[in-house]
């Protein structure tokens, strides 16, 4: 069963570099790895989904010095939203049917050309994969996914207790790469 | 004050205690090999191999309990460290390496000796920074020393430009609290976890205490004694878990695991309870996972989170340091007698004595048995043993009994080959005494060979004692049992190696027969003031026993035949 993890991490170079590694080397299968800013720009967010032993995850996770909080958010209610970009070879028959089918799905044309439309398509991972199903008939040219992305539903939050990091020389670069 | 950042490195250091550094000079550290000069308060080793440098502060370490100091020089400097830390890594040994890295400018261009040192170390290391910055280094220095020496210990490595060396800045050293959000090792186990392992051990009936290296290095051989002793729990221990408690003590059981005793190896089997303290369920100790300890309940006491589970599935995980959670069990702990357990185990330790080689009359022979067991006797079973790994490491752990802490260096985790006789360096010159003893293979000493020269040069009161087998002989032992005696690339020509010593200035002996076995010992540790080299030539033909192949049931020992059954 696949299972949602949110870490949060420090965000500094080669962090990202450091988590891929220990997957790699603990032989973890990632379905989905996303990271990105937070509201502080000392902390960098992962969401990351797997279809393995969650619990070895998490724990192997504290080994790492830059890892601050790692959550198996899978039994709590979330929101989670992965978003996909989608260009669809089109012509006069079928560019109808891709805007009906954005509207069933709430999606948005955001690019369009005499053969071709982009697709803008945000939600879960089960309203990506028909939104994918449907469009592949019609002719999927190419596709990206950004992954999943997750935040707990309420007032339960994932927090770094306040931490600010130390004030560093000017060359201090930021980054999670 | 202005300083370098060579300056500020071996400031540093003085502030984080450092009186010596084991270590190789190159290009990119030669700023700070340069500065040394400033400073004669810190002691330079220089070894004749950077590997031989990581083993020595892994040496240094493991003796003195303080963290070991590496310096080496960018590219293939680092490179050669790379054994020594994955050493250090899996037997969780305080060590910092210092590496000097190309010019920050050049970095990314396959510069003369770049390598990418904290690439290549990530997975080795318990944590590794580059320091672009020279603002930054004396914060890092200070964190690389905190992160090595607490939690689960382990080795750090530090990649300094050179340009970072020459680099000027107002020093200013940070006293303050060391500031990492995500790194808070774990002290105390929540009550409840407390109550949870009180109610597994009133009701125990089997229990039995697995020592590992934990007990070593959260201090707390006295606790686990004292919770050993209330309760009648048997214990046995971890190849690295000995010293952690007294071998000799009547509720010691020994080593366990694939070379342990048949009797830790049944208690385990047949246990109600096991209390593992400080150790990790690697596989060389619980062999064929599904068959394990069957009928236990098990609590798991490590400062490592990621230990709980991840071997072995247990019913109490506490993670904690485990000196301070037995403080707060002991309190609870009422006395038990476990006697029939006792005499239960003792049953199984039927006719081991008699099939033991050491008892036994084997003629002109010698045997490595008799060499350890002989030495644990003319030293007073309280020397500082260093081995090796192969056969003589397995016959130091069975035949030389420990009574103390930080008195068995082995290398168990990654079982390197060539770690002896540096590390001995490394922990001779860090004790400052005579009672150091290198008990090596006559391969694995070749492997780090060289590192004679520093013992030389150093004047390092380190006895080298050979076990010379003429062979590769753990992997010829692997050949004979599970191989059909085909003995490919095992046996080996060796140098004589009293001359080898001698052409070093190092006194050496050889020694071929039982009586001379002693008055050897005696002749080395008269001699105080440098290195002697003993070459013991033993058995060639001679196995470890008992031994469970790996990955089969832990019950199901190969033991020595009994003298009735065969020659030896
Ligand atoms: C660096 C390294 N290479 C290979 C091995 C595999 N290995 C384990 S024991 C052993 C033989 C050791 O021979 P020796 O040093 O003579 O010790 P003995 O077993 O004969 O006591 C070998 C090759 C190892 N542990 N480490
Ligand atoms: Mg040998």
């Amino acid at each position: 069963m696949k299972r949602t993890l949110v870490a949060l991490v420090e965000n500094k170079p080669g962090v990202l570099n450091r988590v891929a590694s220990l997957f790699r080397r603990r032989n973890f299968n990632i379905d989905s790895l996303t990271v990105g800013r937070t509201e502080n720009p000392a902390i960098s967010r992962m969401t990351i989904v797997v279809d393995a032993d969650a619990e070895k995850i998490r724990t192997q996770l504290y080994k790492l010095v830059n890892v601050i909080q790692v959550q198996d958010v899978t039994e709590i209610p979330d929101v989670s939203r992965d978003l996909a970009l989608i260009k669809v070879r089109v012509n006069s028959q079928t560019r109808g049917e891709v805007v009906q089918l954005c509207d069933i799905f709430r999606a948005h044309i955001v690019d369009a050309t005499t053969d071709a439309l982009i697709v803008e398509v945000t939600g879960d991972e089960d309203k990506i994969t028909s939104m994918t199903e449907l469009l592949r008939p019609i002719g999927i040219l190419e596709m990206v996914r950004t992954g999943m992305v997750t935040m707990t539903r309420g007032e339960h939050v994932l927090s770094p207790n306040g931490y600010k990091p130390r004030p560093s020389g000017n060359g201090y670069r930021t980054n999670v790469l | 004050m202005k300083l370098t950042g060579a300056e500020i490195i071996l400031e540093c250091l003085l502030r984080e205690g450092v009186d010596i550094m084991f270590g190789y000079p190159g290009g990119a550290i030669l700023p700070t090999y340069d500065t040394m000069t400033k400073y004669p308060q810190l002691r330079h080793v220089l070894v004749r191999h950077e590997q031989g440098a990581a083993h020595m502060a892994d040496g240094y370490a493991r003796a003195t309990g303080k963290v070991g100091v590496v310096i080496a020089t960018s590219g293939p400097g680092a490179t050669n460290l790379v054994t020594g830390i994955a050493t250090a890594m899996l037997d969780s040994s305080p060590i910092v390496c210092i590496t000097g890295q190309v010019p920050s400018a050049v970095i990314g261009s396959d510069a003369f000796q770049e390598t990418d040192v904290t690439g290549v170390t990530l997975p080795v290391t318990k944590h590794n920074y580059l320091v672009y910055n020279v603002e930054e280094l004396a914060y890092t220095i200070r964190e690389a020393f905190h992160i090595a020496r607490t939690g689960r210990p382990g080795p750090v490595l530090v990649d300094i430009p050179k340009d970072v060396q020459t680099a000027v800045t107002e020093f200013v050293y940070p006293e303050g609290p060391i500031e990492l959000p995500g790194y808070r090792p774990p002290q105390r186990a929540a009550e409840e976890d407390i109550a949870a392992a009180l109610a597994l051990i009133e009701s125990a009936e089997r229990p039995l205490i697995l020592a590992g290296h934990g007990v070593i290095m959260s201090g707390a051989g006295r606790e686990v004694l004292q919770f050993a002793e209330m309760t009648q729990t048997p214990f046995a221990l971890t190849l690295l878990g000995k010293g952690g408690l007294p071998e000799t003590h009547p509720l010691s059981l020994g080593m366990m695991g694939m070379h342990g005793t048949g009797h830790a190896n049944l208690a385990i089997q047949n246990a109600d309870l096991l209390l593992a303290f400080g150790m990790r369920f690697d596989d060389r100790v619980t062999g064929n996972l599904k068959t394990y300890a069957p009928n236990a309940k098990k609590i798991h006491i490590d400062i490592d989170i990621s230990e709980i589970h991840k071997n072995v599935r247990v019913d109490v995980p506490i993670v904690g340091d485990l000196k301070t959670v037995l403080g707060q069990l002991m309190p609870h702990v009422k006395p038990i007698e476990h006697k029939a357990w006792l005499g239960q185990i003792r049953d199984w330790m039927e006719d081991a004595d008699e099939r033991d080689i050491v008892n036994r009359d084997v003629g002109e022979r010698l045997f490595a048995a008799h060499v350890i067991h002989d030495m644990w006797r003319a030293t007073g079973g309280d020397a500082v043993v260093v081995t090796d790994v192969g056969q003589h490491q397995m016959w130091e752990a069975q035949y030389y009994p420990h009574q103390r802490p930080h008195t068995l260096l082995t290398s168990g985790g990654l079982g390197t080959m060539g770690f002896g006789m540096p590390a001995a360096i490394g922990a001779a010159l860090g004790l400052g005494g005579p009672n150091v003893w290198a008990i090596v293979g006559d391969g694995g000493f070749q492997m780090t060979l060289p590192e004679l020269g520093t013992a030389m040069q150093e004047r390092a009161p380190v006895k080298i004692a050979i076990i010379n087998n003429g062979f590769l002989g753990m992997v010829r032992q692997w050949q004979e049992f599970f191989y059909e005696e085909r003995y490919n690339a095992t046996p080996m020509h060796n140098p004589d190696f009293v001359k080898l010593a001698e052409a070093y200035g190092i006194p050496a002996r050889r020694v071929t027969r039982r009586e001379d076995v002693i008055p050897a010992i005696e002749w080395a540790n008269s001699i105080t003031d440098g290195p002697t080299l003993i070459d013991f030539v033993v058995e060639t033909h001679d196995l470890v026993y008992p031994m469970v192949p790996a990955g089969a049931d832990l019950h199901k020992m190969i033991r020595r035949p009994l003298p009735s059954d065969t020659a030896i």
